[in-house]
């Protein structure tokens, strides 16, 4: 087993499901030759040729709209929008049309599309290449959002994406590309989709999070472990659809739980597990205290230089399990 | 001070226009004008595209009078468009993959789809959507423009596949100003895919006339930019229609790319029967100035003096037209009552867990 970064662990997935399925392609903006502005691509022009893996004008809508057409005619388009910043130029290609074509059709079209993008904050990019709009993706029904927070989840989730028939928006959170190595299988495996994965076992509180703030909870996790707190950290991995049932049997077993996202507050992810947790007798009958919140506060994702002030992190994490550990 | 000389941009301009004249082989009284041009269509062929363009006016009236009985949902009137339609449609085969915009039921009838799902769409029923197994073609769209860029990944397809095939999409003069219609045509372009793209300039996006949406002279000429050819045609000359997609099916089919028709015609009616009115954006000539065009009257004509048709047999035919319609009406009345836990099963090809949720609850409500 070869230890790969989250990058590498995306390529040898690209790599394994253009061998396997036929019907693969990949496109978007400088993924051919160039591999990518990230290198997710690289190398998979020259072994597949440019049939299968090329570039496109740079138009995003273009680039969503190819896709729905090319599944339409039997491919399983594996796009790419090279940063999620520019989805809201190919929104009405997501929204108004794979996620909607199963339904239009009254069930009898399949539209097997693995959109993929590079979002999140930290990097020091410029505006519009940092945003966390998974929750815009989340509300649309007919999506599946999948959001990894490691090498190897990232892989076997990247091809349960590409073998499911419905359209899956898979972002990979641009933080976490080269951030670490662990060992992937080089041979085709499979993570499932909509389960979420207990990362961290505690007994005292559970943190749900995604994506790179992961990685965050389980630092804050670890230092509290010191002051005798134990958390247990639940990685949703899919943030649509919730795997509402782990949450669930996490919260029944500690009774408090924290939700963190890096995106802002309004809306989105965290609000709708509080929501889950909140209205489900099994939820709210556990719960000893009521449910924290830590995410970005609602101003637009901020310039790079106060990102670190903006974004949350492992102390702001502590100081909430805290609250919600100490209230009573 | 601009140079002239150097900087000619009216000369310029004049230029382009001059590569974008309408092309017409059988001028509104019926007579051939452009005999280099005349396609070469049977006797038989002649006369079924007629009674396909009468087909689709009967479509057209017997829809409006559902309409105003309240018995139909989003309808878009056809009359007028007959020509653009069917004798563009006539130039494609069953294997051609058919992208239609929102007006142009009757060209996916002709391709396949039974007329009474088309009543279903309009009504707004599950089953409106559902298309036989071998259709190819999609339901038509409805946000404008979004079928071009679609167009290009079907035309995209078919040219790796090495299939024999192209695509063949609609838009109207409206839609020729979504950046969509830009990326899609350009995207077609640079991947040299096997596109014939369609404005049916009908002269109004509802009621904003064409030469508001756009300082250019003809809508063909956006396909200048895209470096692939752009021809406009009387889109109410049935001959001229069909003998310029026929061409650019071929030149499509022949490995050279996307191809841009724009077919100048007319919406005799309202842009749907949801209240819109045209005496509030029409002058009051321009209704005989364009029904004077009407392509089923320069077809007739046609047909007549060449003795393949008599009129007197026409009022049979649309008696007969119409029974069929008034059948087709009928299944579509006889469609299933929807059901909620329905539409949430069709979601996903397996409904995820909150979803069973829903259904569960649904399927209690529902009594099953």
């Amino acid at each position: 087993m070869a230890q790969l970064t989250m990058i590498q662990a995306i390529t040898n997935a690209l790599d394994n499901a253009l061998e396997k399925h036929d019907n693969t392609l990949i496109f978007g903006q400088d993924v051919g030759l160039n591999g990518g502005v990230f290198r997710a691509t690289q190398g998979l022009q020259a072994k597949y040729g440019e049939e299968r893996v090329f570039d496109t004008p740079l138009a995003e809508s273009g680039i969503g709209g190819l896709a729905v057409g090319l599944a339409f005619d039997n491919y399983r388009p594996i796009p790419e929008i090279q940063f999620f910043g520019f989805m809201y130029e190919t929104m009405d290609a997501i929204a108004g049309q794979m996620a909607r074509t199963r339904f239009r059709t009254g069930g009898t079209r399949n539209m097997p599309i693995t959109l993929r993008s590079p979002f999140g904050g930290g990097v020091h990019a410029p505006e519009s290449h940092s945003d966390s709009l998974e929750g815009l993706m989340a509300q649309v029904p007919g999506l599946k959002v999948v959001i990894p927070s490691n090498p190897y989840d990232a892989k076997g989730l990247l091809l349960a994406s590409i073998e499911d028939n419905d359209p899956v928006i898979f972002l990979e959170h641009m933080r976490l590309y080269r951030s670490f190595k662990e060992e992937v299988p080089e041979e085709y495996y499979t993570v499932p989709l909509g389960k979420a994965k207990v990362v961290l076992e505690g007994t005292d509180l559970t943190i749900v999070t995604y994506g790179y703030m992961v990685h965050e909870s389980l630092k804050a996790a670890t230092l509290l472990q010191e002051e005798g707190i134990s958390v247990e950290v639940i990685d949703l991995r899919t943030i649509s659809p919730i795997d509402v049932e782990t949450i669930l049997v996490s919260v029944e077993k500690t009774g408090r739980l924290v939700v963190v996202q890096e995106a802002q507050r309004q809306a989105g992810v965290a609000s709708v597990i509080m929501a889950e947790m909140a209205e489900r007798k099994r939820g709210i009958l556990a719960l000893k205290a009521p449910i924290g919140r830590v995410s970005s506060p609602d101003s637009i994702y901020p310039f790079m230089l106060a990102e670190n002030e903006w974004m949350p992190d492992a102390q702001r994490i502590i100081e909430k399990v805290k609250e919600v550990i100490n209230f009573d | 001070m601009i140079d002239k000389k150097k900087f000619d941009f009216a000369a310029h301009l004049q230029s382009v226009e001059e590569n974008y004249k309408m092309i017409q082989i059988l001028n509104e009284e019926g007579k051939i004008v452009n005999s280099d041009l005349v396609p070469d269509l049977s006797d038989e062929q002649l006369v079924q595209l007629f009674k396909d363009m009468l087909w689709s006016r009967a479509v057209n009236d017997r829809c409006i009078i559902l309409a105003r009985q309240g018995r139909l949902g989003f309808f878009g009137p056809t009359a007028g468009q007959e020509a653009s339609q069917l004798a563009s449609y006539l130039a494609f085969d069953k294997n051609d993959f058919l992208l239609p915009g929102y007006r142009d039921f009757p060209q996916l009838v002709k391709h396949g789809l039974p007329l009474h799902k088309a009543f279903l769409w309009s009504r707004g029923h599950i089953e409106g959507g559902q298309y036989p197994e071998g259709l190819k073609g999609v339901i038509p769209q409805v946000i404008i423009g979004a079928q071009i860029t679609q167009a290009a990944g079907v035309g995209l397809g078919m040219k790796k596949r090495g299939a024999k095939q192209v695509v063949f999409t609609y838009t109207g003069d409206g839609g020729s100003s979504q950046g969509d219609f830009y990326e899609g045509v350009n995207f077609a372009g640079a991947f040299k895919a096997p596109v014939v793209f369609f404005i049916q300039n009908n002269q109004y996006a509802i009621s904003t006339p064409w030469r508001k949406q756009t300082a250019a002279n003809t809508l063909a000429q956006k396909a200048a930019a895209a470096g692939i050819p752009g021809i406009l045609v009387d889109g109410m000359d049935p001959l001229a229609v069909y003998a310029v997609a026929k061409a650019a099916r071929e030149w499509a089919l022949d490995g050279n790319g996307p191809v841009l028709i724009e077919t100048y015609t007319s919406r005799f009616q309202p842009h749907s029967m949801s209240g819109d009115d045209p005496k509030i954006y029409r002058e009051e000539a321009s209704f005989a100035e364009w029904s004077a065009k009407d392509p089923l009257t320069r077809t007739r004509i046609y047909l007549t003096e060449k003795g393949l048709w008599n009129k007197d047999d026409e009022e049979d035919l649309i008696k007969q037209f119409d029974k069929e319609i008034l059948e087709e009406v009928k299944k579509s009345d006889n469609a299933p009552k929807q059901k909620v836990s329905q539409f949430l099963e069709i979601m996903f090809e397996e409904p995820t867990e909150i979803l069973k949720e829903q259904i569960e609850y649904y399927k209690n409500k529902e009594g099953n």
